[in-house]
């Protein structure tokens, strides 16, 4: 860890006399690690000595200010900068002992391995049944009967077979915003991902549907290790386990939620997550 | 706290904030009048004085009350972090604390009327010594709130010994009336009520300071306070 991040372990946190956290503070062991992460755009350095670890089956939330460098961290996560030039990232990012920053990964295995949804909801032009079986037929050649049972699994483990199970031929693009992001998290889970990264997945969804989302994340986390960047205090503090906060292209603290929420250690954080921030 | 936080962007918020924290101040300084007069009235046998004492104990509970509902309306309202979160829910169990200290003086205002007509039973100087001790407490942790000085709600937290110790005192020398003379058994009991309730406000005092401490620093003092009240396990012998 770098000398300017002020982490807190479960260990610290378990004293706390205060709420006790969703997941009594206990931190499993990582499934991704992130070393020593420096990121560029050209010349501008956009991430600064990140370290940190997303612990396996649970829930890392990333909050901060705009541009402060979470979103880009995500990017760097499932290997997205690499298909713009003039982008680069040097440090370690460590899935099983490999750093996926080396040249020789294969993007394609890399992103069945780390999935990813984004902001706005972003189901293909294709039937519903098509948006699942996609992605599937990139990385796995399954017979039909195989494919209907995987869709149907992706669609319910998404929470949204129900809604669509007699529609599966008709087009995504005619779902509502909140079954389309629904449906995106299907698409990413139907390959069978080990780590699914969240950019703001319900910043373009209205209250239920954000809570249904929440839900869902809640429910995914037994299986899968998830990111999630928001703009939304609550919904981390209500979503994540661990809560990094970042500034500047710093991480500035990392801390179990509960931690995090009730009694943040860096003044910074503390402005930040109070609505002090100025 | 060392460092005093930056304005809230909100300013409104911020405003609530601040009334939150003089509404609990003025609410102290009620309670630590109300302590004072009862204790005043008890040893100038003033009875005027003592009445005043219970007629102005509603005061302190509207005051709870106006705290507690301002607290759910920022709680549902603001949707609190942090420090910000820590301090409403500090005021909460504040407002608590000060309404029992409230009905302890008001109690002691109550028996210092029927004592009034009793015969006098010795100095009343312990009473005295243990009312300003509670006093400087209950003022102390209050302070530490307004000044959000983490240090002086620690020290306040483990000062309470010395009112235990004089409590035991009292409760010795009550005891000693009552197997002297019978007739001393309606003051000294209600003396021994009296002392009781000061050492139960010394008690909500700490319990205020532990409250303020987590408040300002977001962690939990010792499950351990230093306690020296031995009067639980005292037993008499009736002269023979």
């Amino acid at each position: 860890m770098g000398d300017s991040v002020t982490q807190t372990t479960p260990a610290d946190a378990a004293g706390l006399g205060g709420l006790r956290a969703r997941s009594g503070a206990a931190l499993n062991e990582a499934r991704l690690s992130v070393r020593e992460l420096d990121f560029y755009y050209g010349a501008h350095k956009a991430l600064k000595n990140i370290s940190l670890d997303l612990p396996d089956r649970q829930v890392t939330g990333m909050i901060g200010p705009s541009g402060c460098g979470k979103s880009t961290l995500l990017r760097v996560l499932n290997r997205m900068y690499s298909l713009y030039p003039g982008q680069r990232a040097t440090g370690q990012v460590l899935l099983d002992g490999k750093n996926i920053l080396d040249a020789d990964v294969d993007m394609n295995a890399l992103r069945s391995r780390i999935g990813m949804v984004f902001q706005k909801p972003t189901p293909f032009p294709m039937t519903i049944y098509e948006n699942i079986a996609f992605g599937i037929r990139l990385h796995e050649r399954l017979s039909r009967a195989q494919m209907d049972e995987r869709v149907e699994w992706a669609l319910t483990r998404a929470a949204i077979w129900g809604e669509v199970k007699d529609r599966l031929n008709t087009n995504a693009m005619g779902l509502s915003g909140g079954q389309q992001q629904r449906l995106c998290i299907a698409r990413t889970i139907a390959v069978r991902p080990e780590v699914i990264l969240l950019d703001e997945p319900t910043s373009a969804l209205d209250p239920l549907s954000t809570l249904k989302i929440e839900e869902l994340i809640d429910e995914l986390k037994r299986d899968f290790t998830i990111a999630i960047v928001t703009h939304n205090m609550q919904q981390a503090a209500r979503c994540a386990d661990q809560v990094a906060f970042f500034y500047l292209g710093e991480l500035i603290e990392i801390a179990p939620a509960e931690q995090m929420f009730t009694a943040p250690k860096r003044k910074q954080t503390q402005e930040y997550i109070t609505g002090r921030f100025g | 706290m060392e460092n005093p936080q930056s304005e809230h962007i909100v300013r409104s918020y911020e405003e609530q904030l601040k009334r939150l924290r003089e509404l609990v101040a003025r609410m102290g300084g009620l309670a630590e009048r109300q302590v004072a007069d009862a204790v005043t009235a008890l040893i100038r046998r003033d009875v005027e004085l003592a009445s005043e004492v219970i007629g102005r104990d509603g005061e302190i509970d509207a005051l709870e009350s106006e705290i507690e509902n301002f607290c759910v309306r920022l709680l549902a309202l603001r949707q609190p972090m942090a420090a910000d979160l820590r301090l409403i829910v500090a005021a909460m169990k504040i407002s608590t604390d000060i309404e029992r200290i409230g009905d302890y003086a008001r109690n002691a205002a109550k028996r210092a009327i029927v004592i009034a007509q009793q015969p006098q039973l010795g100095s009343l100087n312990g009473f005295q010594w243990m009312a300003k001790l509670v006093q400087e407490n209950l003022k102390d942790a209050m302070d530490a709130l307004v000044k959000e000085d983490p240090a002086v709600a620690e020290r306040v937290w483990g000062a309470d010994a010395p009112v235990d110790d004089i409590y035991n005192g009292i409760f010795r020398e009550m005891l000693t009336h009552m197997m002297e003379d019978p007739r001393n058994i309606t003051a000294a009991t209600h003396l021994l009520f009296i002392a009781k309730n000061l050492e139960r406000i010394g008690d909500h005092a700490t319990n205020i300071a532990e409250t303020v401490h987590y408040a300002l620093l977001g962690r939990n003092l010792p499950e351990d306070r230093p306690k020296s009240d031995s009067s639980a396990y005292t037993v008499v012998r009736p002269p023979v």
